[in-house]
């Protein structure tokens, strides 16, 4: 083997231990995909915004999952209990009879306190399972779940547009947000560059939104607090030592986390124009933890720049593989091969040996 | 030793809290659902007859101190591919039956070799690897029922594939296989059905594990299940014990999907296994089983708490409420909340040993710094 061969090999390897190999597949494939989508003949500008704004509905429920993974908590299961907090807040917003972007002001005003509740308790908990946070975040996610399938039923709602048609009694399971807070933020500063003639929309408003979230939390991983949670996640004995209360951050970043989880909820709502009740929160787990762990974050580590890359890989992918894979091979295989990435990468992350174990 | 003798009663409530719950619901539920006591019993013993193979299953991975399988679902989808094929090839009745059982051990061994090499590389993490197993398998099980089915994989029978031409229909009917075993040898006792042949495979299982724990085998896995470190030094391969445990355990799985499915008669193709994982570990567990202990004993117990509650919650929350859904919701919240509860008193119980260990030791080293 010739030196130079050696040494691009060992560069290889650099990349890949520093990339992850399973991202650079996937990266790989996304590039692949952004390349064929033309020659299948589907329309670029239309497979763009389509990647943008599904971007831009799920961003918010990634980023949820950076405060808990920065102080130790591991991949957040739990995360259907700030999509609770949300919807109660979305909900009860709408039951007190506030419509337009007032509606999602006030949803994200009223879950503020739903979240710190929830988040306080599911905290608490946590702190008392050093170790076995994930199996229990995911119980937490399933149990709270369906007891609030039967919580929907008997709150007594009375807004007409949101309850049951013919009993009145109970929520639907779904329902429009057109006169609500359908699109506050992604109409918003919004650049259509349809009348040009291009199928390009950009929802420069959710992207805002998000990026001000994104920036307050990069700030704030930069403050005292966010460093004391970095050093709690990183090595949990070392940060005792000097003097932090290890129990009081972790306990703040799950709040911090089951907060972001609402407001990431609406976002997606307000994105998607519709409310999804009863067992709908359980299917919002794991796409975000997915994304997470694409974007180059690992059990214990990750950053906001993690969030970005991953949503957009995450994103890239659900949207562009049923259409151009289905062009491809006459065959729509794009669910199966969600599933397979998605859940291969957690299993993935699972499996790497990590530092500042418990 | 004082303290222990105090706190038994304490530890009693603790240990055998969940199955107390239960007796408490069901003995509410089950006057208000109005069910006649024949119709109960014979529900129960049915259910009894197709759950309890599946349960034992999860027994072998918790004596290796693999924790609750989450990982059985594996096997349910093996044993759904081998019933498929059986279903194309026309064998029907107890040779059908025996042929999937067959047919399913290689590719449960093989998908529990996997599970099994996976949870070695993240011990301490193995049930949320194993509950995310189940995702990940699931969608290589959809790729090969759905896709590769009829157009790589030769399947005969138009009837049960998609119109397309590949990919199998979303409900496998299996009526010619349906109670075949529950059938054979069934004894009618006051309106009660029992389904003899079922009890007599499920005393087999039951010995087999009373025997296995005996083995040499056996014995490794409760050395490593106690400490894995401890194992080693013994000279006891901790890693291929474990692998082992998860193989059987699947192979297991695989056997009572197929005796599950017959009793039922037909089986949806792509949700058959969702749920079996959970149903099976929230009924252990209901039987009073914990995260790191669980015994036969706990296994029927479980079955016949669980599915009572399961029969009656719906006709109860009727009762009570006037509303069905919330009978069916409240029994879902339930398992759930059951398995949550377990994992949660596991987590905490193994935090405090393991404090409690940290104490032993630093008085030993403080003693044994005063004597030297």
């Amino acid at each position: 083997m010739s030196k130079s061969e050696q040494l691009r090999q060992t560069r290889f390897g650099q990349l890949v231990d520093a990339f992850g190999l399973p991202r650079l597949i996937i990266t790989g494939f996304l590039i692949f995909l952004f390349i064929m989508a033309p020659i299948t003949g589907s329309d670029l500008p239309t497979q763009i915004t389509n990647v943008i704004n599904r971007f831009s509905w799920n961003a918010v429920l990634v980023l949820a999952m950076v405060p808990m993974i920065h102080s130790g908590c591991g991949l957040n299961f739990g995360v259907p209990l700030g999509v609770l907090a949300g919807l109660l807040g979305g909900t009860l917003a709408i039951e007190m009879g506030f419509t337009g972007p007032m509606s999602f002001v006030m949803a994200i005003v009223v879950s503020t306190p739903f979240a710190i509740l929830f988040g306080g308790g599911y905290g608490a908990l946590l702190n008392k399972i050093k170790g076995g946070e994930m199996m229990v975040a995911t119980y937490v996610g399933f149990s709270s779940v369906s007891f609030m399938c039967i919580m929907w039923l008997l709150i007594p709602y009375k807004n007409p547009s949101i309850v049951m048609a013919y009993t009145g009694v109970g929520l639907r399971n779904m329902f429009a947000l057109d006169s609500f807070y359908a699109g506050v933020l992604s109409k918003f500063l919004e650049i259509d560059l349809n009348p040009l003639g291009i199928n390009l929309v950009i929802p420069v408003g959710s992207l805002l939104f998000f990026a001000l979230l994104a920036f307050l939390m990069w700030a704030f991983l930069h403050t005292k607090t966010g460093t004391a949670m970095t050093a709690v996640g990183s090595n949990p004995t070392f940060a005792k030592a000097s003097g932090i209360n290890v129990d009081k951050i972790r306990l703040l970043s799950v709040v911090l986390s089951t907060w972001l989880g609402a407001v990431g909820i609406l976002v997606y709502q307000q994105g998607f124009g519709f409310v999804q009740l009863y067992t709908a929160p359980l299917n919002m787990a794991m796409p975000a933890v997915a994304a997470i762990l694409i974007g180059g974050a690992s059990v214990n580590k990750a950053s906001v720049a993690n969030v970005i890359i991953g949503t957009f890989l995450f994103q890239g992918l659900v949207t562009m593989t049923p259409t151009v894979i289905t062009a491809l091979i006459h065959t729509d295989v794009s669910e199966v091969i969600r599933i397979i990435v998605s859940n291969g990468m957690v299993i993935y992350a699972l499996t790497r040996k990590t530092e500042g174990a418990k | 030793m004082k303290m222990k003798k105090n706190f038994n009663g304490f530890d009693f409530l603790q240990n055998n809290l969940v199955p107390l719950m239960f007796i408490i619901i069901c003995a509410i539920c089950i006057p208000l659902s109005g069910f006649s006591t024949s119709y109960l019993l014979n529900e129960v013993v049915t259910r009894m007859g197709r759950n309890i193979f599946l349960i034992l299953s999860l027994l072998i991975p918790i004596m290796a101190g693999m924790g609750l399988n989450f990982g059985m679902t594996l096997g349910a989808m093996a044993g759904q591919v081998a019933l498929i094929f059986v279903t194309d090839w026309q064998i029907w009745g107890i040779p059908g039956v025996v042929l999937a059982m067959i047919l399913s051990v290689p590719l449960s061994a093989l998908l529990g070799l996997m599970c099994g090499k996976l949870m070695n590389m993240a011990k301490g993490r193995e049930m949320i690897l194993g509950y995310m197993m189940n995702y990940f398998v699931t969608g290589l099980y959809q790729l090969l029922v759905l896709y590769f089915m009829g157009s790589i994989i030769p399947i005969k029978h138009a009837s049960i594939r998609l119109p397309r031409g590949f990919g199998i229909r979303t409900t496998v009917n299996l009526t010619n296989m349906r109670q075949c075993l529950d059938n054979e040898f069934a004894i009618l006792y006051k309106g009660v059905k029992i389904p003899v042949l079922n009890f007599i495979i499920i005393a087999l299982l039951c010995l087999f594990i009373v025997w296995f724990r005996r083995t040499k085998l056996g014995q490794d896995m409760r050395a490593v299940g106690q400490d894995m470190e401890v194992a080693q030094a013994a000279g006891i391969n901790v890693d291929r014990t474990r692998i082992i445990s998860i193989i059987i355990s699947t192979v297991f799985a695989g056997f009572g999907q197929i005796i599950y499915l017959q009793n039922i008669g037909n089986f949806p193709t792509y949700t058959a296994h969702s749920q079996i994982g959970m149903f099976c570990i929230a009924a252990l567990l209901v039987g009073g089983a914990s995260v790191e202990r669980a015994s036969i004993g706990n296994v029927f117990l479980g079955v016949i708490l669980f599915h009572t509650m399961f029969i009656v919650a719906p006709r109860a929350g009727v009762a009570i409420t006037g509303d069905a859904m919330i009978g069916e919701y409240f029994r879902v919240f339930v398992s759930y909340g059951v398995i949550t509860l377990a994992l949660i008193m596991y987590e905490i119980k193994k935090r405090r040993a393991r404090s409690h260990g940290g104490e032993l030791l630093a008085r030993a080293q403080r003693e044994g710094g005063v004597q030297s």
